[in-house]
């Protein structure tokens, strides 16, 4: 069985008109456990929003989307959130770090809402992604490199059976997004996670298993409408 | 990390604005817990140091002028009356016990109370309360140039038995009124908690003949304090209509706590007006901690919804802020409790100081107990409306 399943999906969203505007219409995806694909496509495709019907923040108007044997289409706004805390890790091409908290405590932010919070798996990430000295600083004391590496962390915090990553590497420098994107595949390995990543970078193509074009795989007509 | 200890972070984020709140809120409570805890406690303590008297017989004049002066040792004496209206008030078959006062000098400020010696021998100044007299001391004797010192003014003027001293003419010290006698202090009393221990008390007669007194009132007393038998409470009517009703040379006042509960009840313009401020701070907490909230929802909203893409459910981030209200109320009821202890301590100082009636602010009253949770009620209302815009918050909108 698939850990990530989807069938018939479909999102609207009122165009300017008022009238519903196809945004994803997504007839079959399926994501095998610790598996990681590549879903690859320009800005518009409407990435974001495939990826937040996935996590449950926004619902589908029609078709199911099962993780983890759970339809996140079928379930209220409360139980995909529960279930989003448990199943599922998000990296942010933003990072969406907390500034008032540290790097230890974005971290143990990433459990806070799944179960207990749990310091020395916290610490044991940090140190995996080479924050280890880091662990007491704030976001902005850390560069933009550093920032991704915690979010990373975080993202794994709550261990999580299939990780979300919204262009992860799309704020970095070639270097910097050379290390996040080897940390997030190999932490997902260590961690038995599949990684379902979104990114327009054409040459992360060779360092994954299975590449998908959205723009093959949305057969929304008025994708890019909304992103 | 939970819901609390995001919460107390995000009290911790706005600390200055925080600080504020909370010491609007400590305040408030505070001057919530004086205005009704203190004022009972100072009302009941004040009709409770009446000194186990029933009634006050003075000369005609102001009742609460002649309590003030009579029990509580405070105000001017409105006069003099004969002794034998003295020696009459206590032949009444109802009276158990009457003893005749005179004031009008003092000792550095401190009181001279001329009075008979088993006023201090025989009295019960509260149900089962006599005076004691500290360590070897003893009472004084008539007509003798000896005092007993009450315990707070001894502790003041520094005396001890042993110790001479002289008296001075008037109810305010003046170096240049000083009285020729020299008297002995024999005994100090132990404390009490009622006005006797801010005067000196001395014989009756050491008052009445005091050099450069009037020779004519050698006799006169200031007022006579009366306690009735018990069960004997119509007598009190019965002595209110001789005195205050039929006659017209002297004035009883009766019953003594209740002319100290009438004088409280017609300062009450004055509690309302502190009601009034301090329901009024209560509201500017009430109103700061909504502003304060939800302004900070403008400035968190991407703060929310990542927490909200990390699993944080909708109910979660409402209790998150509705429990940064409730804590910032929390953290202002503990600071307004350390106001109240601390304030209520220096006006119970004062009062004691001023009066000799001691107050507690520790007194257990249910002001304390409404006051506090009336606070938190209204930080929990204040908090409700940050907390609703923190759960409508929509997440795919603020996750950039």
């Amino acid at each position: 069985m698939s850990l990530l399943s989807i069938s018939n999906l479909l999102k609207r969203y009122p165009s300017e008109d008022g009238s519903p505007t196809e945004i994803v219409r997504i007839p079959e995806f399926a994501l095998q456990a610790g598996e990681q694909v590549l879903l690859q496509g320009e800005s518009g495709l409407g990435k974001s929003t495939l990826l937040n019907l996935i996590a449950g923040i926004v619902k589908a108007d029609s078709g199911s989307i099962e993780l983890d044997g759970v339809d996140m289409a079928s379930l209220t706004e409360s139980a995909r959130d529960a279930h989003r805390a448990k199943t599922l890790g998000y990296v942010f091409q933003n990072f969406n770090l907390l500034n008032a908290y540290t790097c230890l405590e974005n971290v143990e932010l990433g459990m806070a809402f799944g179960g207990k919070t749990d310091a020395g798996f916290a610490r044991q990430l940090l140190e995996r992604v080479g924050l280890n000295e880091r662990i007491g600083y704030r976001p902005d004391q850390l560069s933009q490199g550093q920032k991704q590496r915690v979010a990373i962390a975080r993202a794994l915090a709550n261990r999580p059976k299939l990780v979300l990553a919204d262009e992860p590497t799309g704020n970095l420098d070639p270097s910097n997004a050379r290390v996040a994107l080897e940390l997030i595949q190999s932490l997902c390995r260590e961690n038995e996670a599949a990684l379902l990543l979104v990114s327009h970078d054409p040459s992360l193509t060779d360092r994954f298993e299975r590449s998908l074009d959205l723009a093959e795989l949305n057969e929304a007509e008025a994708k890019g409408a909304i992103a | 990390m939970n819901s609390v200890s995001i919460a107390v972070r995000g009290i911790r984020e706005r600390r200055v604005s925080s600080a504020i709140t909370i010491a609007a809120v400590a305040l408030a409570c505070s001057l919530l817990m004086l205005v009704w805890a203190f004022k009972k406690e100072a009302e009941q303590s004040f009709a409770g140091a009446s000194g186990g008297f029933d009634g006050v017989l003075g000369p005609r004049g102001s009742k609460l002028q002649i309590v003030l002066n009579a029990l509580y040792h405070l105000d001017e004496s409105p006069g003099l009356m004969r002794w034998s209206d003295y020696e009459q008030a206590k032949k009444f078959p109802a009276v158990e016990a009457a003893y005749p006062i005179a004031v009008g000098d003092n000792y550095r400020g401190y009181r001279l109370v001329g009075t008979t010696p088993d006023y201090l021998a025989n009295h019960s100044y509260r149900e089962g309360k006599s005076f004691e007299l500290e360590g070897e001391g003893a009472l004084f004797e008539e007509k003798t140039l000896t005092a007993v010192v009450g315990s707070f003014a001894a502790q003041r003027l520094g005396m001890d038995v042993g110790d001479t001293f002289h008296p001075y003419h008037g109810l305010v010290y003046s170096e240049a009124a000083k009285h020729e006698e020299i008297y002995t202090v024999v005994g100090v009393l132990k404390p009490t908690g009622t006005p006797a221990d801010k005067v000196i008390w001395i014989p009756i007669s050491g008052i009445q003949t005091m050099s450069g007194h009037n020779p004519a009132a050698a006799t006169d007393v200031s007022a006579v304090l009366i306690k009735l038998k018990k069960g004997a409470n119509m007598a009190g009517f019965q002595l209110d209509m001789l005195y205050n009703k039929r006659g017209d040379r002297l004035t009883l006042a009766w019953p003594a706590s209740r002319t100290i509960i009438q004088f409280f009840e017609k300062i009450s313009w004055f509690d309302q007006i502190l009601q009034a401020v301090a329901i009024l701070v209560a509201i500017i907490a009430g109103g700061s901690i909504l502003a304060i909230l939800y302004n900070a929802m403008n400035e968190r909203k991407r703060d929310i919804a990542v927490m909200r893409a990390l699993g944080a459910r909708k109910r979660t981030v409402f209790a998150i802020s509705l429990l940064e209200a409730v804590g910032m109320t929390a953290g202002g009821v503990i600071v307004g409790f350390v106001f109240y202890f601390g304030l209520g301590s220096v006006i119970a100082g004062v009062v004691q100081r001023e009066t000799g009636v001691a107050l507690s602010p520790f007194a257990d009253n249910a002001a304390m107990l409404w006051a506090p949770l009336g606070m938190l009620g209204i930080g929990l209302l204040s908090g409700i409306l940050p907390a609703i815009k923190a759960y409508r918050t929509d997440v795919s909108r603020n996750l950039i």
